[in-house]
């Protein structure tokens, strides 16, 4: 059975003017349905990217399944258990300390008035987990050590590290309660290419050498056919495509993922033009009709525009839209 | 004289349009004063694009913004000479610089919202600029917006041009900041980051319309970015940079395929390809050193795995290494002939 499942989940936000405004204004409500049915499983030991452009739902996502956010709609399951019914009860904290969180900028989720052995250390005294002074040091050490900084950093200040190191203190800190689920909100989209290399490599390394289990969220896909297994292509809140690294990026099907993968620039045929797709997202407040795609997809038809396509398992992988039901790509 | 004859190598053909040459930028701080730029050189073609690489940190921007005079005290030029069709630019007062900027050279910033006036409508913020710059009745400037509105590929350019920026998407805002920076027909513009706040899917799009727009309006482009994707697609030669240096130029195809200077490979292999599969990123231990740190000889030495004796004691200087120029002792034996 897979480590995480999720089964249609759904967030949405109410983000209605005052209720002064709609009453004299006569302003509906207005719900911003920033996630709307989504579903996947991850095998322990894997990983899953999602990927998608801004305001796809993505770091939504990531939130509903740490517990930041209660669903709208639907369920998380966790090791074969409901995970927000555990959230909201005492064995809370028992879950926690099994699901962490990498966060995006390490510039922003690092304290700077704290020291390095205080932040790595937190997650292991919160828990209760040590209490110990000097074992509570030895771990902190171990955890520096695992992730390539050295012992003695633990004195140190956030703001004495660069750019990396600091990802690396977050990846630390994440691991101080051994997690079995890794939540990774664009780990590496504030680093450099180099260091984004090191943080990768780290990563993947402790995945091998733990068990880990990654949701990994990125905009870049170069990035995530490096590091998944499984990659999910978010579109305005829903899934898209769903399916194994080597088949999405051997056979993309949906449109969708067809443009993101053309967009991207290659590094080795220079000068090649390419024909980049037209139009924008869409406001997520009023999203068009029908399939969310079909105003900037080329194979868009009546059908498209007037009924939403559902998630269908196509061999093997899981897709959303019509053109690819009716054979017509 | 050295200088002038490589210059003149590289660029075989048409005068240079810009020359920048041992360019050194210096911030005084209280703990002494540091070395930004370290004696930079290179050129620019009329009509070409020269990408700018290299990690944050590296003095790409500054680069930049050294050429356009907007240094931001305290940092200041204190040394090298930077030559604009023939005149010299570096050493220009304030008023004189503000008739350069705008008029001969255009600049896009990363944040399109940044450098966009929120107060006033589009319009007016590219009549006025137009009318700053060239002679033009306030009817003939605002024909003239609609049609550079037009050309960056705005849907509905007479109506949109009253719009506010808030008004525009964030795809739509680049596109209006290179209307902008197009509207005196300047003949360089300093693209510094163009893409890097908006989508891929909509990276796309700004990367090929800047292409396309300054060739029609002749504009030499130097365009600073860390996406190495962006630039094989788009530029004609690229600079590598790092810790304030040059450490390679040449053409981009050849600087991508074959880098000749040890940063540049590790740069290349660190880069997820997306057409091939690797079990490990290659990488580049270390870090990038700071500015009071900078290692004696080759700034690179400490990190790279082809280090030499020389090149903890001696800096190399850019040196012909085939197809591109290198600052590497590897390519010592080239620079005899």
């Amino acid at each position: 059975m897979a480590l995480v499942q999720a089964n249609d989940l759904a967030m949405h936000f109410d983000v209605s003017a005052p209720w002064l405004n709609r009453v004299v204004e006569r302003a509906p409500r207005l719900l911003l349905h920033a996630v709307d049915g989504v579903s996947f499983e991850i095998q322990k030991g894997k990983t899953l990217a999602l990927v998608g452009e801004s305001g796809c739902g993505k770091s939504t996502v990531a939130r509903l399944l740490v517990g930041l956010y209660q669903p709208t709609r639907g369920s998380f399951r966790f090791d074969g258990t409901d995970a927000h019914a555990t959230y909201n009860s005492s064995a809370g904290l028992q879950l926690r300390r099994r699901i962490q969180m990498i966060f995006q900028d390490p510039y922003a989720s690092l304290n700077p008035r704290w020291i390095v052995e205080d932040i790595v250390g937190e997650p292991l005294t919160e828990h209760g987990l040590i209490t110990d002074k000097t074992r509570l040091r030895t771990r902190v050490e171990e955890l520096l050590l695992s992730v390539g900084l050295a012992a003695q950093d633990r004195i140190k200040y956030p703001h004495q590290f660069s750019g990396g190191q600091r990802q690396r203190i977050s990846i630390a800190r994440a691991l101080a309660t051994e997690p079995e689920f890794l939540v990774c909100d664009e780990p590496t989209s504030a680093l450099d290419v180099s260091v984004q290399a090191q943080v990768l490599n780290i990563m993947k390394d402790l995945q091998r050498r733990l068990g880990l289990t990654y949701l990994f969220i990125s905009h870049n896909l170069a990035v995530v056919r490096h590091v998944s297994d499984q990659v999910g292509v978010m579109y305005l809140g829903r899934l898209v495509e769903l399916a194994d690294k080597q088949d999405l990026f051997a056979n993309p099907r949906h449109p969708y993922t067809r443009m993101l993968l053309d967009a991207i620039p290659k590094m080795h045929d220079t000068g090649r033009a390419r024909t980049p797709v037209q139009g924008e997202v869409p406001n997520p407040l009023s999203p068009p009709s029908g399939c969310a795609f079909n105003p900037r997809c080329p194979h868009a038809n009546d059908r498209c525009r007037t009924e939403r396509p559902a998630m269908r398992e196509v061999t093997g992988l899981r897709i959303a839209c019509h053109a690819v039901e009716e054979g017509r790509i | 004289m050295a200088m002038a004859a490589e210059i003149k190598g590289t660029n075989s053909v048409a005068a240079p349009l810009l020359q920048v040459k041992d360019l050194v930028v210096e911030f005084p701080t209280r703990a002494g004063t540091l070395r930004a730029l370290d004696k930079i050189s290179f050129d620019i073609a009329p009509g070409e694009i020269l990408g700018v690489v290299g990690e944050s940190g590296a003095g790409k921007s500054l680069t930049g913004a050294a050429i356009i005079g907007l240094l931001e005290p305290p940092g200041r030029v204190a040394g090298g000479e930077i030559w604009l069709e023939g005149q010299r630019i570096d050493n220009l007062d304030h008023e004189a610089m503000r008739h350069i900027r705008g008029r001969r050279i255009g600049a896009i910033f990363q944040d399109p919202l940044t450098s966009l006036n929120p107060l006033y409508s589009i319009g007016r913020q590219l009549t006025e600029t137009i009318r700053a710059h060239l002679p033009m009745s306030e009817k003939d400037a605002r024909a003239r917006a609609i049609s550079l509105l037009q050309d960056t590929g705005i849907p509905a350019a007479q109506e949109r041009i009253d719009h506010y920026p808030h008004q525009f998407s964030g795809g739509m805002r680049q596109r209006v900041v290179i209307a902008l920076a197009l509207a005196a027909e300047p003949k360089l513009i300093v693209a510094d980051e163009p893409t890097t706040a908006l989508d891929v899917s909509i990276q796309a799009q700004i990367i090929a319309l800047l292409k396309t727009v300054c060739r029609e309006h002749g504009a030499a482009v130097m365009l600073i970015t860390h996406d190495m994707g962006v630039i094989a697609e788009t530029c004609d030669r690229v600079a590598v940079m790092y810790a304030g240096r040059i450490a390679e130029i040449g053409p981009v195809h050849a600087v991508i395929n074959h880098p000749a200077h040890p940063y540049s490979a590790g740069l290349m292999a660190a880069i997820p390809d997306i057409t091939i599969d690797r079990e490990n990123l290659h990488q580049i231990d270390g870090a990038m050193p700071r500015l009071n740190a900078i290692p004696v000889g080759c700034a690179f030495n400490p990190r790279c795995d082809k280090s030499m004796e020389r090149c903890g004691r001696e800096r190399p200087d850019l040196m012909p290494a085939g197809p591109t120029r290198a600052a590497c002792w590897l390519h010592a034996a080239g620079q005899a002939n």
